[in-house]
């Protein structure tokens, strides 16, 4: 037991950054919209996060501003996609080269510096146990309150949405932030709590998987929270592994939460109904009524 | 007060050529306040970052040596993405290209001549070829949405790559340091200056598949398939043979360019591996706006920005940084200038 | 009108290139080419913090150029830009460029270059590298002595030379207190993954051991072991501030002083090719304040530090036992610096298997 505990501990830090990101691009992908600066939303908010909490000395202040700082990067991301109607792949990518980029510039005062982490017990802190609530949240709201209706239906048809009289542009645009704020969350989350530092690129590829998770979950959020579970549990059992010394390679280990996350897509895709009714069938089309 | 689009009855002539012209002014304004809040002469700062690039043989050459794999790559994409097939996981499929071509010299050190390099350069076809069945087939039979699954696999060839290049494939004489023996004689791609065949196989593959794409049934279906996969499915295309398809393009594509890049640049394996070229190729994909040829043009301008960003570091001393913030703003410029060949732009009061 | 606004603005650009380029002409240009980003903490970091040592040095005569984040299979573009750009003396940071760095330098004999960890030389490629075993000899001395559990956890990249016999000196100075020391291995596989590694140190802590050695770039470790209220080691930057409370001592890459002299030596032409192996002696290895730790184990860590800096004592000498058994080496003489530079078995006692 006395080593059973402290890896649950490790898994459930590992998994609540990709539960934080990984929810708020649910709710933009029911919108319709396919975000893929995830990456770049979150770097900022880890940088203004940190930065928040080491000018001021709260942490709490750093949350907030990382989900300020995500939701801006959103905003740019939302005017460019929604006003605009550009290609939501491409400009994705470019937020995520922008956001390594202004985050690098904008932390380099914060390299080696530390900060009082957040208030926690064994690292389960206020983030962890939001996680848990928004995931509640989220899946309350899109299944079963009339304004998640709303963002369904303009994600799965935005031209009857338009139609019908509801506002597609403003209700994306709502996903979008709140996606943008979450992925600013989430990153805040590195970097006052899980490796409360700054560090150029320390999301490390972290808003990727949180985006795949979201494909894994069949956009469903507490499908997705397991996902993250699963995913952080057996990237923490592979290391776990690797020190009973066993001589299996540890690239093969560090492959393992990939390729079971693949095998466990595959398992659950294979009823096909069922994806087809949760996949939002306007993803990453952009939309522009017409006059 | 809001900004509105309002749709063109057809794609603005004028705008096509406008609109970039708008991006990189734009740009150059955008980019002379950043230079200008870094410490540098903005004109110094733009000049060296897209002029000097261009003004030197050298630098030429080595401008269409980046941008030969981001086309290779990209015009594969352009096709996957018109399908509506989202394969993300080029950058997997590169790396198994130049892992199988890889093979070659490491076991059959002796075997030269001209059958040497083509074996290699088919290897390296069969390479990402091979690694981009496995999402098609998991889509294909099982509806596993290719979106994770390939990008999971870049994941997982970038450590099985890692894996052989540390164990079996090492050079015995590299002191215990991952890499493998260098290439030599056939092993090698040709190059003029700095300028490797690569780069003639991505013209070839753009020319190919514009002519496929705008000319040939194929390109016509699998059009179809992507835009109204319901109209095409009752016109008898299917989407099984479609997904194998573009696959079988991109992985093969991203696998000769993995090939190419190992024997025309590094000529060895080494790890780490991870030049990117997968992912920044979906940016060439779309900026190319899914034309082959496009991609062709998108290619060489995001080789610039590469080329210019290095040599700004260079020459200017900016950070890294700098560069991918500049880089950033130039794409997001070019995608929001593209707005403009589509939509007529409208300030609208309040209602 | 537009095309003669371009026009306008790309000579007045000419110009502002022209004028900008022109005062910079008569200062030695030095150039680095680093394989991270100089905001790592961590290798890069030390190694830019050389290149301002150098700017502060010699700034009146030397002007310093850098790029980061080259991948090491393109990394020959880097490297030929830096040599036409008119530096004189460039230094590539990571073993992968070791090849691109030969091949830009027989295209360019004017231009001196130094190639770190690697083992390839020529008339204008000169290596160096640092004795970092040397640091963890040390190391492994004071784990064995502050550790309850007799376990210590290591977190590594790469199975790469430079690691593996880091491990066997960290092994071999333990094992000189405690003959039956354990480590526990864990290999994250990358270089720079924050999140990775602190997963790790608390893995590695939840199995019982009870002092981390890490040889990867951040911080991240010891802030758990910190707040584990456990002991750590800090790897190429002084790491106090992130463990107040658990960095026993840290090994600090210090390479301003080989840079400045190697800089010195091109302009007035005394460079000559070498490959240069320094360590704590030399001062390229420091290690950071012995802190929390009692008196005596200090005064024992400090002892060896000077046996090292006198070669009385070495993580390498005498006979050594391999994880198989056999044996190498002969009673006072060093392993032959080949042996080291290319290490990849285990020495007995550590419990993990390299990939052959």
């Amino acid at each position: 037991m006395d080593a059973v505990l402290p890896i649950l501990l490790t898994i459930i830090a590992a998994a609540t950054p990709l539960v934080l990101a990984g929810i708020g691009e649910l709710m933009v992908e029911r919108s319709g919209v396919l975000n893929l600066g995830v990456e770049g939303m979150m770097i900022m908010g880890a940088v203004a996060g940190f930065g928040a909490a080491f000018m001021t000395g709260s942490p709490y202040l750093g949350i907030l501003a990382a989900i300020a700082a995500g939701a801006a990067m959103a905003l740019l991301f939302g005017f460019l996609t929604l006003t605009l109607a550009t290609n939501q792949t491409a400009t994705g990518l470019a937020i995520t080269l922008l956001g390594l980029g202004l985050s690098g510039l904008i932390g380099k005062p914060f390299t080696g510096q530390p900060i009082t982490r957040l208030p926690n017990w064994h690292g389960i802190d206020i983030l962890v146990i939001f996680s848990f609530i928004l995931t509640g949240a989220v899946a309350w709201f899109l299944f079963r309150s009339r304004a998640g209706l709303i963002v369904r239906a303009v994600g799965d048809n935005h031209t009857s949405a338009h139609t019908l009289g509801y506002p597609v542009i403003r209700v994306r645009y709502l996903a979008v932030l709140f996606g943008g704020g979450c992925a600013g969350l989430a990153g805040g989350y590195l970097s006052l709590s899980y490796t409360p530092q700054w560090i150029e690129g320390m999301t490390a590829g972290k808003g990727w998987i949180a985006l795949a998770l979201v494909v894994f979950a069949s956009w469903r959020p507490w499908r997705l929270l397991a996902g993250a579970y699963l995913f952080g549990a057996i990237s923490i059992l592979a290391f776990t592994v690797q020190t009973f010394a066993l001589g299996i390679p540890s690239q093969f280990l560090s492959a393992l939460p990939y390729l079971v996350t693949v095998v466990a897509l595959v398992i659950i895709s294979r009823n096909r109904l069922m994806l087809r009714a949760n996949t939002p069938a306007c993803l990453g089309r952009p939309f522009v009524p017409d006059r | 007060m809001a900004l509105i689009l309002e749709r063109r009855v057809e794609r603005a002539r004028k705008w096509m050529w406008l609109s970039p012209l708008l991006a990189l002014a734009l740009t150059v304004v955008a980019g002379a306040i950043i230079f200008a809040l870094a410490g540098v002469n903005p004109l110094h700062g733009l000049y060296t970052y897209f002029i000097s690039p261009l003004m030197d043989g050298w630098d030429r050459e080595k401008l269409i040596a980046k941008a030969a794999p981001l086309v290779l790559i990209g015009v594969g994409l352009a096709v996957a993405y018109t399908a509506n097939v989202w394969n993300i996981g080029a950058e997997g499929q590169f790396v198994a290209g130049a892992l199988l071509a890889g093979l070659v010299p490491v076991f059959l050190p002796a075997w030269q001549g001209p059958s040497v390099m083509a074996a290699m350069l088919l290897l390296g076809v069969i390479g990402g070829l091979a690694w981009a069945m496995v999402p098609a087939l998991l889509r294909a039979r099982f509806h596993a949405n290719e979106i994770l699954t390939s990008l999971m696999l870049v994941y997982v060839m970038r450590l099985a790559y890692d894996w052989a290049v540390r164990g079996p494939l090492r050079d015995p004489q590299a002191m215990n340091f991952p890499k493998t023996v260098r290439f030599e004689g056939w092993q090698v791609l040709p190059a003029w200056g700095e300028i490797h065949l690569g780069a003639a196989f991505a013209l070839v593959a753009a020319l190919v598949l514009y002519v496929v794409m705008v000319k040939m049934l194929k390109g016509f279906e699998l059009r179809a398939l992507g835009s109204s996969p319901r109209a095409a499915r009752f016109a008898g295309f299917s989407e099984h043979r479609a997904i194998y398809f573009v696959f079988a393009v991109s992985g093969a594509l991203a696998g000769l360019a993995g090939a190419c890049d190992v024997m025309g640049v590094s000529r060895q394996l080494q790890a780490p591996y991870e030049p990117n070229y997968g992912f920044v190729a979906i940016i060439v994909a779309f900026l190319g706006r899914l034309n082959p040829v496009g991609v062709i043009f998108a290619g060489l301008l995001l080789a610039l920005s590469y080329m210019g960003g290095e040599t700004a570091k260079v020459t200017l001393g900016i950070s890294d940084n700098i560069a991918k913030v500049f880089q950033g703003m130039l794409l997001i410029f070019i995608l929001a200038c593209d707005t403009l060949i589509l939509y007529r732009i409208r300030w609208q009061g309040r209602a | 009108m537009k095309k003669i606004l371009l026009s306008a603005a790309v000579a007045a650009m000419a110009l502002g290139a022209a004028s900008a380029s022109a005062f910079a002409a008569d200062k030695y240009k030095a150039c680095w080419v680093y394989v991270g980003s100089i905001g790592d903490f961590g290798y890069t970091y030390q190694h830019d913090q050389g290149r301002l040592a150098v700017d502060k040095a010699l700034g009146d005569k030397v002007e310093t150029a850098y790029v980061e984040n080259v991948p090491e299979s393109d990394s020959a573009t880097a490297i030929e830009r830096m040599a036409r750009d008119g530096c004189k003396l460039i230094f590539t940071t990571s073993f992968g460029f070791m090849d691109a760095t030969i091949e830009v330098a027989k295209k360019y004999p004017d231009v001196k270059f130094e190639h770190a960890t690697g083992f390839k030389t020529a008339e204008n490629v000169a290596t160096y590298n640092a004795k970092f075993h040397e640091g963890r000899y040390v190391l492994g001395q004071i784990a064995a002595k502050m550790s309850k559990t007799g376990t210590a956890g290591y977190i590594v990249s790469f199975p790469i030379p430079e690691v593996v016999s880091g491990i066997n000196a960290f092994m071999r100075g333990a094992q000189t207190v405690n003959p039956d020391f354990k480590v526990k291995i864990i290999w994250v596989n990358s270089w720079f993954d924050p999140t990775k590694e602190a997963d790790a140190a608390k893995v590695l802590f939840s199995q019982g051991a009870d002092i981390l050695v890490q040889h990867t770039d951040s911080a991240a470790g010891m802030q758990v072991a910190e707040e584990q209220k456990k002991l750590a080691f800090g790897q190429a930057s002084d790491m106090i501030k992130f463990g107040p409370h658990a960095q026993l001592t840290a090994i600090v890459d210090n390479w301003g002083p080989y840079y400045i002299e190697r800089i010195n030596q091109a302009m007035d032409g005394t460079w000559k090719t070498q490959s240069s192996w320094e360590g704590l002696k030399e001062g390229v290895v420091n290690m950071a304040p012995f802190t929390n730790m009692p008196d005596d184990v200090a005064k024992m860590a400090a002892e060896t530090v000077e046996g090292i800096k006198a070669g009385t004592v070495n993580p390498f000498m005498g006979k050594i036992t391999k994880q198989d058994g056999t044996v190498v080496g002969e009673d006072g003489k060093m392993l032959p610096d080949g042996d080291i530079l290319g290490m990849n078995w285990y020495v007995k006692g550590v419990d993990d298997k390299l990939p052959q």
